[in-house]
């Protein structure tokens, strides 16, 4: 087997006295599709976020490729240098976006580039155009994110994640604040990098997506990490009561 | 009855006062631009001293009028035997009554940006500095560029007061003129007429720069 490109174990964190993870165990195998399902507020996105350190954890080990990420050693936190290198190498997309308002498409993928990755800005803009016309928006590069569709904007924050090359990427329900007719072109790249291999980790509301995308789909409830199954198992066999009343809501609300 | 031609006589010597208003305005407006930046620098920091101290120094200097300030400055310095030019002293004290309220402006500005968007350059791995100078602070100036050209026809105006420390500013010059002239209305009139058109050049000055940085 393997090793896993994240390995989670007995992960805690707490907001003050609130226990939003709770001993969570989760490997994420290489050039797989993860998807994480469950209630709102159960801790899908603290724990994605845990993953690349914008949260940090309180006890318990992530590990990227065997490396661990926010201590040197349990208990002790890792260098800022260190960490920012570590996070060169995860890319992430989150739900509103978050692309730099006061520039381009392109230069919004080119500035990790240029900033983090030390190239050139030649280089650095033929790299984003690249990127950019990769997620369909060959068009788009030169237009700010306030002339761009929910959806074109997405796909260029999909692009400046890509650009950086990295070997893991966490999406935090990507898809969640499109209108519906704008969700599809964003899946869509997001099939397109998952059939090439990309590591993925997806906070996802989009049962469909999950069922069909994912290659194992994990399960959340108030902070635990209730099951982690094949998209197979947990949607059409689910053991444990929980997952069957979470997707009996998600069909009712979304039946008519 | 109001006569044109006191009227128009009195612009020469005002104008050639202006420059003093403006001067003072200008200097006080940059000197509180870099104070400004530091004290929000120092309010966001995580020392909790550097915290206070910058919090104490914005209540202080939003808290006095910017006349007492200067007359409290102006003297106590003639008190203890140092002698400064009445100029330095009015940009000195306008510089400082101006910081307490441009780091404020700043700080509203950087706290009304979506923590998001410092999130997708850490994401990435930015150097902090570069979070600063690439992320978060093109886009404050910005937010903030209408209550800084607010803040500096205040200033403008605010200048008036230094007067009492002896500046032949536009508003001095004018009392002096109506003394010698008798005619207290037309000079203040055009007095009022010269702070105005700065203004609006101001104003204009502030669209424009706005429109250059609308995102
Ligand atoms: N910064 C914070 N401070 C305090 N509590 C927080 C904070 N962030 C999250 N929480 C709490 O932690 C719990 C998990 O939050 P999280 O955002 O991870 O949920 P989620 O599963 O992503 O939900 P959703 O589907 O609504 O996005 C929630 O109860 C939330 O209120
Ligand atoms: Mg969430």
């Amino acid at each position: 087997m393997q090793a896993s490109a994240v390995e989670i174990r007995k992960v805690n964190k707490y907001y003050g006295p609130f226990h939003a993870l709770k001993d969570v165990d989760l490997s994420i195998p290489p050039g797989k599709v993860t998807c994480l399902i469950g209630p709102s507020g159960s801790g899908k996105s603290t724990l994605l976020r845990c993953i690349n350190f914008l949260e940090e954890y309180d006890s318990g080990e992530i590990r990227i490729d065997g490396q661990l990420i926010g201590y040197e050693t349990p208990g002790r936190k890792m260098s800022g240098r260190k960490l920012r290198e570590m996070r060169r190498s995860i890319g992430m997309v989150f739900q509103q976006f978050n692309l730099w308002p006061h520039m381009t498409a392109k230069e919004n993928v080119a500035e990790g580039l240029i900033r983090v990755r030390g190239l050139s800005k030649a280089e650095a803009e033929t790299r984003a155009a690249e990127a950019l016309t990769k997620v369909g928006l060959a068009d788009k590069m030169e237009n700010h994110p306030s002339r761009m569709s929910g959806g074109q904007q997405q796909r260029v924050a999909i692009a400046r994640a890509i650009a950086m090359e990295p070997r893991l990427m966490l999406f935090d329900e990507p898809t969640s604040a499109l209108d519906p007719e704008l969700v599809g072109e964003v899946l869509n790249v997001m099939k397109t990098l998952a059939s090439e291999g990309m590591t993925m980790v997806v906070v996802t509301h989009e049962m469909g997506f999950a069922a069909h995308v994912a290659d194992q789909v994990a399960f959340m409830e108030k902070g635990e990490l209730v099951a982690v199954d094949s998209p197979q198992g947990i949607f059409h066999a689910p053991k444990d009561q929980r997952i069957q009343n979470f997707l009996r809501t998600y069909h009712e609300r979304n039946s008519f | 009855m109001f006569s044109i031609p006191v009227f128009l006589d009195s612009f020469e010597p005002l104008i050639w006062a202006a420059r003093y208003t403006l001067l003072i305005s200008v200097l006080g407006i940059v000197l509180g631009l870099v104070i400004g930046t530091l004290i929000c620098a120092a309010r966001l920091s995580s020392n909790m001293v550097l915290r206070k101290l910058a919090a104490l120094w914005v209540s202080f200097f939003r808290g006095v009028p910017l006349l007492v300030q200067l007359l409290v400055f102006y003297y106590s310095l003639a008190v203890i035997g140092i002698d400064v030019p009445a100029t330095f002293a009015a940009v000195f004290t306008v510089g400082i009554c101006a910081s307490a309220y441009i780091s404020e402006i700043w700080r509203g500005a950087i706290a009304a940006l979506p923590k998001g968007q410092a999130e997708a350059a850490v994401a990435i791995g930015m150097k902090p500095s570069d979070v600063w100078t690439r992320i978060i602070l093109p886009q404050a100036v910005t937010i903030s560029l209408p209550a800084l050209i607010n803040e500096l026809i205040l200033l403008v105006k605010a200048s008036s007061l230094v007067s009492v420390v002896g500046i032949m500013e536009i508003t001095r010059a004018s009392q002096a003129q109506a003394a010698t002239t008798f005619r207290p209305l037309e000079v203040y009139i055009a007095a009022a007429c010269i702070y105005l058109i700065i203004n609006l050049c101001l104003s204009a000055l502030g669209r424009y720069l706005e429109h250059r940085t609308a995102i």
